[in-house]
């Protein structure tokens, strides 16, 4: 599905990621760890294409395509999907209206997914208009789930989101990554194959709450820009919150400033 | 008499037509209470189907009713400037419309002021009369006629607003390219009253100054002013409005977005706090696209404590970040580009008139694709 090769991303002129190769699989949820500034909502950035995140070396493969020097917009409808961390609020245009076109012409019924999430009093509202932190990640899922990506890239899903609304939020991104069904996305012979199809992920997490939720094949850290070891998600979360990061450094056995 | 030559709206040519509904005139009335075209200085047309409303040209409304010389020159000075002045001395029409005790519930009533003639001055002298509890809503277009570039629009506005009365006021401009338009318009807000304008012009025009003054002069009085303006490449927009809040618990509020595409826009607010116990808020917000001015001049006056005054201004283009998030969602750069400038000129105004409506699209597309 995903495949970086030598991946080296500046911002402006200053290099955030160094050398990163890595391979998401066809069906495949991959974990990203790492300390806060290490890089890892860069890289998703970077896969979506944003033009901050200068690529200087190596290159992204989607879906067997290159799609390195992709704008933004292309890479969406090549179906990939990122959930924002912090999105910004566009005044007058109204979140039932964007989430109508994210929808196409794909047959959604946007009401019964917005119930799902508990967003349906917040429709009516301007995008991000004075949201709280677990509101926007509700908005977020609900404009991915609509959009229906390949690849979903979700930057700390679970940050800022209350208790009562995280078992919430978890049960939407396994729908979002094909491990659910979703009840309002209707399921019609094609489509139908399509839902049950298991799509690929990529997610940040710091705390790994939604590990919990949604089912993570393979885990990695991201440290000071560099892709470091791989491995079973749960055991590299339980290494850190024992050894913290320090560990991490120790297998890059290597000088780590770049 | 006029009544006796009225003309029948459905009869005016189809280019005029069009150009009538683009500033929200409707020629088919159901929808309407009462309309009022005049052309040049002439009344052509001028009907109310309500008991309990009047709209009379203002000449005739002068001659029915001996009062109403006491309600002329009082809300606007007429020595204010050469505009104001050369109205006085006319010739001029406009419209008288009166809205009698407790009359609510209504649908709009429609004016159009058009200068039909290429060159012509069009002096205007409209007064507005909201009686005790009464309610109504008026839809005024300013325009010219078809292939009319040129020509000069002087109006003087005075509105009255009795106490617990109720004024809706949507005003739209669509003019030729060589147009000088000096409206000059003054309220008078009583205890319990409100006003409420939207004010929209987003086509092309040479210069339009002006900077109506509302006073609330009774308790509890509110005055909502909001504008949409759009300069496009050689237009000049002066444009702003004062809310002077003289009773305990009135409350104003002025917003205005602003956008240009290349002409230049000035938008000034002010709000006056003359006593205590007052609330108003004042928001300026202008987007540059790619070329063109835009000079926001908002200003908070407290003439004692206890007054509550806020502002909030903001000039700039577009935020990247606003395009890119749209785009990860499979938008292309004009598609985003578009909805964006959607919101920001339609946040504040509910349902327009649908060919308006339409107009607007255009302008937003071809602006959107001007950008690529």
């Amino acid at each position: 599905m995903l495949k970086i090769e030598n991946l080296s991303v500046e911002i402006n002129g200053k290099q955030i990621l160094k050398d990163i190769s890595l391979e998401v699989k066809k069906g495949e949820v991959l974990v990203l760890f790492g300390p806060n500034g290490s890089g890892k909502t860069s890289l998703l950035m970077t896969i979506m294409g944003f033009p901050r995140y200068k690529v200087v070396n190596g290159r992204i493969l989607f879906k067997g395509q290159d799609i390195t020097h992709l704008p933004v917009y292309e890479r969406a409808r090549l179906g990939i999907g990122i959930s924002f961390q912090r999105p910004p609020t566009i005044t007058g245009l109204k979140t039932r209206d964007l989430v109508k076109r994210c929808a196409d012409d794909k047959e959604i019924d946007i009401e019964t997914l917005a119930k799902e999430l508990n967003f349906t009093n917040l429709l009516d509202r301007d995008v991000n208009d004075g949201l709280s932190g677990g509101e926007i990640k509700r908005s977020e899922l609900l404009q991915l789930m609509v959009q229906q990506p390949d690849l979903v890239l979700l930057d700390e899903p679970e940050s800022g989101v209350d208790l009562e609304n995280i078992a919430l939020i978890g049960e939407a991104i396994k729908g979002l990554l094909g491990r659910a069904p979703v009840k309002a996305i209707s399921c019609r012979s094609l489509k139908e194959e399509k839902l049950r199809k298991k799509r690929s992920g990529i997610i940040i997490t710091h705390t790994g709450h939604i590990l919990k939720y949604v089912p993570a094949d393979r885990g990695k850290i991201l440290y000071k820009g560099k892709m470091c070891i791989g491995g079973n998600p749960f055991e590299i979360l339980e290494q850190i919150s024992k050894y913290g990061y320090q560990e991490c450094i120790r297998c890059l056995g290597i000088n780590n400033s770049i | 008499m006029l009544r006796d030559k009225q003309l029948d709206l459905e009869t005016l040519p189809e280019d005029e037509k069009g150009l009538l509904a683009e500033v929200g005139i409707e020629v088919n009335e159901e929808r309407r209470e009462g309309s009022f075209l005049q052309q040049d200085l002439d009344v052509v047309h001028c009907t109310v189907k309500q008991e309990g409303l009047e709209v009379l040209p203002t000449q005739e409304a002068l001659e029915r009713y001996e009062w109403l010389k006491d309600y002329l020159w009082q809300q606007v000075s007429s020595d204010k400037d050469e505009y104001t002045k050369a109205v006085k001395e006319g010739p001029y029409n406009g419209y008288f419309i009166r809205a009698l005790r407790g009359v609510r519930g209504l649908k709009p009533i429609q004016t159009a002021l058009l200068i039909a003639t290429p060159g012509f001055v069009q002096n205007v002298h409209n007064i507005v009369i909201v009686e005790e509890d009464a309610e109504l809503h008026i839809v005024t277009g300013c325009l010219t006629g078809p292939h009319v570039s040129k020509g000069k629009h002087l109006g003087i506005t005075e509105i009255y607003i009795r106490k617990g009365g109720k004024l809706r006021f949507t005003m739209v401009h669509r003019w030729g390219k060589n147009v000088v338009v000096r409206p000059r318009t003054g309220v008078l807000v009583e205890e319990n009253g409100q006003f409420i304008s939207h004010y929209i012009t987003f086509g092309e025009v040479k210069s339009v100054q002006m900077f109506p003054i509302v006073h609330l002069n009774g308790s509890n009085a509110i005055a909502e002013m909001q504008s949409v303006l759009v300069a496009p490449p050689g237009a000049s927009l002066d444009i702003g409005g004062e809310i002077v809040c003289n009773a305990p618990g009135t409350r104003a509020e002025i917003v205005s977005r602003a956008m240009t595409t290349g002409g230049k826009i000035i938008s000034r607010g002010r709000l006056v706090g003359a006593v205590k116990g007052i609330k108003g808020h004042l928001e300026c917000k202008g987007l540059i696209l790619k070329r063109g001015l835009i000079h926001a001049i908002p200003e908070l006056i407290g003439q004692t404590d206890e007054v509550e005054l806020s502002h909030e201004a903001a000039v700039g283009k577009i935020a990247q970040e606003e395009i890119e998030y749209l785009m990860a969602r499979g938008l292309d750069e004009e598609e985003a580009t578009s909805m964006i400038v959607r919101g920001f000129l339609e946040a504040d105004i509910e349902d327009l008139p649908a060919p308006l409506q339409k107009r607007l699209d255009e302008v937003i597309e071809e602006t959107s694709k001007d950008l690529m």
